[in-house]
């Protein structure tokens, strides 16, 4: 990996921020993590995709069951993940770079539904449908980043389906304070307040995964970037109130069950580890 | 056939304070011809035919110095600038652009400044300086913002320049970043008005009561000065970043595009725009694809393409209806099964096309390759060059580091019969079309004296490395040439790596 990124020297800043803040680089971490099983990584991936194609449903399903192949493409799906949280700068992040990233991560949760590997988590407090839905480009990006208050008492949607249940919340709802999306710049504030939090969720969750590059791949990236965050807005705490006022108004307004906002964070569990294998 | 000359660590005084150009030239020139010479690169022997002008390099920490400024501080500047290795990030070169004639050539970096440099005229005693490019002016384009709804900062980046053909002595240029196109005028004044009844020399008011007689006020010569004034200012009219611009060939009107929307403007008109393309899906959730770059046609003002994410391109007629939602042409080709992995969509993803000069043809960069698309085939590309295929086992750790979302750029010469690209390791690539022929060539600093020739350059995929050649491992990822410009008559080009522009020239025996 650092051949790769130059003749010896340390590999160069993967994109140049605004912020003057050092990077913690995640992207080497993650390279850190995954370099040693880099040409395989490459290599292995299309090798078995191109042989993939051509084995039969049975070969397939034992192809792909190849740890080797598997856990290479979890890490590609993690690193995308870690991809799409850090795309919030203090200049707009890079649309079709976002978008891009999203489309890999889709691709991925598809062929990992296909292979039955997509394990889905039937939720337990709101008693939805089960979700047999692709996780919206929305929710990739924004699970990680903040706990959408769903509309208190709207039954509608699914567990992951935050959006609609965002735009069927009754205009009761605080101000949207939390909301943000990759692509919905038009929306008036973006939150970094949830980046902690949620992020300290995800780690959480992938803690229990097992070894592998996914530890090494959020090992480095914890600390530091919790310093970036705060470094760079100075809001994180008066986000987070306002993030938590957003979270009482709702508990407030239209007599929701009090449960509503462990409802939130269990929802965001279920979220997670929807995202990541367990 | 290196040809001997100067190194390029001269005397201080023999340097031009602002772009390290040595005065005095020794050493054979080769005068361009008139007419774009087919490109005539001898892979065989190992040597190519493009020979380097000059190197320029405008740094932030120098101020804008006159021609007059005295020697002392020349030499202070001087011995600044001889640390190349100061550069910060604001200097770096993020568009470049030849004008219609080839006289000027801007280049816009991160720093929101704009740098025109003027070819050197032919002159009967010194004949071989011509096709050398000097500083013509320089200006602020744009500021860094901040948008305060959003609490993001909007980046002063120049992404595009494009210039309007000329029709007076003035030139007019489009700049624009992420969110503001600006229309400059760049315009010489060489009289300025003596003798004022009401100033005196230095401007200040005179006392009436001392004004005995009237005089008119005659024009004198002065020394030459390049004034720039921002004309237009076209803002608010994008909520995503702005990534093209085009002029249209009326030379009326032009379009912007950014991620999701194509603005057409008339250049009187600062306060409206036309959209006339719009992909934003109603639910933001079902974005999969954005708009990556847009070009009017160069002769048709009704016919425009842009390209997307998806390694698509659109071709539209205005005329057809107001919003251009539905393409006429649908240039796409189908997937290489054999070569698909999960980056397939990435690298497919179009970071630049351009219009051939006859508008017949389109050209399209892709992270791994360029394609020529006949305007009357839509289902796949007349011609594919590979750029840097050795990356292809490499995608995964670009992918990591980020550099599988470069942008690069992709420029044809005059004659639409050679098209140029960039790589990695200041790498700049060239396919003839009509010999089917390509060279790698370097722009850096160690490998270039003035008048050198270029040496072509190998990249070793594997097995054993000769000579001269460079492993892919060695390769540096972060030296990367995205924007290139070719003069639109002749065989000049320029290249931007990082905050140097290089300028070559074709080396005719």
């Amino acid at each position: 990996m650092a051949t790769l990124c130059g003749r010896g020297a340390a590999p160069p800043p993967p994109r140049p921020l605004q912020a003057p803040p050092p990077r913690p680089a995640p992207p080497s971490a993650a390279g850190a993590g995954a370099g040693g099983q880099d040409t395989m990584f490459a290599r292995g991936l299309k090798r078995k995709c191109a042989d993939s194609e051509e084995d039969g449903e049975g070969a397939l399903a034992a192809f792909r069951a190849a740890p080797s192949y598997s856990l290479q493409r979890q890490s590609l799906l993690d690193m995308s993940l870690v991809k799409l949280q850090l795309c919030h700068m203090l200049v707009e992040p890079n649309l079709c770079r976002s978008v891009l990233i999203a489309n890999t991560v889709r691709q991925i949760q598809e062929e990992m539904t296909q292979d039955g590997t997509w394990r889905v988590m039937a939720p337990q407090t709101a008693g939805q449908a089960p979700l047999d839905r692709l996780v919206s480009t929305e929710i990739l990006c924004r699970s990680a980043r903040e706990v959408e208050p769903p509309g208190p008492g709207s039954g509608d949607g699914h567990a992951l389906d935050l959006v609609s249940e965002l735009s069927t919340a009754p205009s009761a709802q605080a101000p949207r304070s939390p909301q943000s999306s990759v692509w919905e710049v038009d929306s008036p504030r973006e939150s970094r307040g949830g980046f902690p939090k949620s992020l300290d969720q995800i780690f959480e969750t992938l803690e229990n995964k097992g070894p592998g590059s996914v530890e090494e791949l959020f090992s480095d990236v914890d600390s530091p970037y919790y310093n970036l965050d705060t470094v760079l807005t100075g809001m994180v705490g008066s986000a987070k109130s306002s993030h938590g006022d957003a979270l009482e108004a709702l508990a407030s307004a239209a007599a929701p069950p009090p449960s509503s906002s462990c409802k939130d964070l269990g929802e965001l569990d279920h979220v997670v580890e929807i995202l990541v294998e367990t | 056939m290196l040809l001997s000359l100067p190194a390029l660590h001269l005397q201080t005084s023999e340097y031009h304070p602002l772009f390290q150009l040595p005065h005095g030239r020794l050493g054979p020139w080769c005068s361009p011809t008139g007419s774009p010479a087919p490109l005539s690169c001898e892979t065989g022997c190992g040597e190519g035919s493009w020979i380097l002008v000059c190197r320029l390099l405008v740094p932030t920490q120098v101020s804008l110095l006159s021609m007059e400024e005295d020697i002392d501080t020349r030499k202070i500047n001087n011995s600044f600038l001889r640390d190349h290795s100061y550069a910060t990030e604001a200097d770096i070169i993020s568009t470049v652009e030849f004008n219609h004639t080839g006289e000027l050539l801007a280049t816009g970096d991160k720093g929101g400044r704009v740098v025109i440099f003027q070819r050197e005229q032919e002159s009967k005693n010194q004949v071989h300086r011509r096709g050398e490019y000097n500083v013509y002016s320089t200006f602020q384009s744009h500021e860094p913002e901040f948008d305060y709804l959003k609490s993001l900062e909007i980046e002063e980046k120049i992404n595009k320049i494009r210039w309007l053909p000329q029709q007076n002595a003035a030139y007019f240029l489009l700049s624009t970043n992420d969110k503001t196109v600006k229309l400059w005028k760049v315009s010489e004044r060489d009289k300025r008005p003596e003798g004022y009844n009401l100033k005196d020399e230095e401007g200040r008011l005179r006392d009436p009561a001392t004004i005995t007689t009237l005089r008119v006020p005659v024009l004198r010569p002065m020394d030459l000065m390049v004034e720039a004034t921002p004309r237009r200012v076209f803002a608010n009219a994008h909520t995503y970043h702005i990534n093209s611009i085009s002029v249209n060939s009326d030379y009326e009107t032009y379009m912007s595009a950014d991620d999701l929307r194509i603005n057409l403007w008339n250049f009187e008109i600062t306060n409206q725009s036309f959209n006339i393309v719009d992909i934003k899906p109603a639910n933001m959730e079902e974005l999969t694809e954005v708009i990556t770059a847009a070009e009017f046609h160069p002769h048709h003002c009704n016919t425009f393409v842009y390209s997307s994410s998806k390694g698509t391109i659109r071709l539209c007629d205005m005329r057809a209806s107001a919003l251009c939602d539905r393409h006429t042409k649908f240039f796409e080709e189908p997937e290489d099964p054999s070569n698909r992995s999960f980056f397939s969509e990435i690298i497919s993803s179009i970071s630049d096309v351009k219009f051939s000069h006859s508008g017949r043809y389109i050209m399209t960069r892709d992270y791994l390759t360029v394609k020529v698309w006949d305007l009357n085939m839509e289902n796949r590309p007349i011609e594919t060059y590979q750029v840097h295929d050795y990356l292809r086992s490499k995608l995964c750790s670009l992918y990591e580091n980020d550099c599988i979302f470069d942008k690069f750029e992709c420029v044809w010469n005059g004659s639409d019969s050679v098209i140029m690209t960039g790589s990695y390791n200041n790498f700049f690539r060239m396919f003839d079309r009509n010999t089917k022929r390509d060279v790698t060539l370097e722009a850096s600093r160690e490998n270039s004296k003035p008048r050198a020739i270029l040496k072509p350059r190998k990249v070793c995929v594997g097995g054993k490395r000769r000579k001269d050649e460079i492993s892919v491992d060695s390769l540096d990822f972060s030296k990367k040439i995205l924007h290139t410009a070719w003069h639109p008559s002749e065989n000049i080009i320029a290249v931007a790596a990082t905050n140097n522009l290089y300028i070559f020239q074709d080396k005719v025996n």
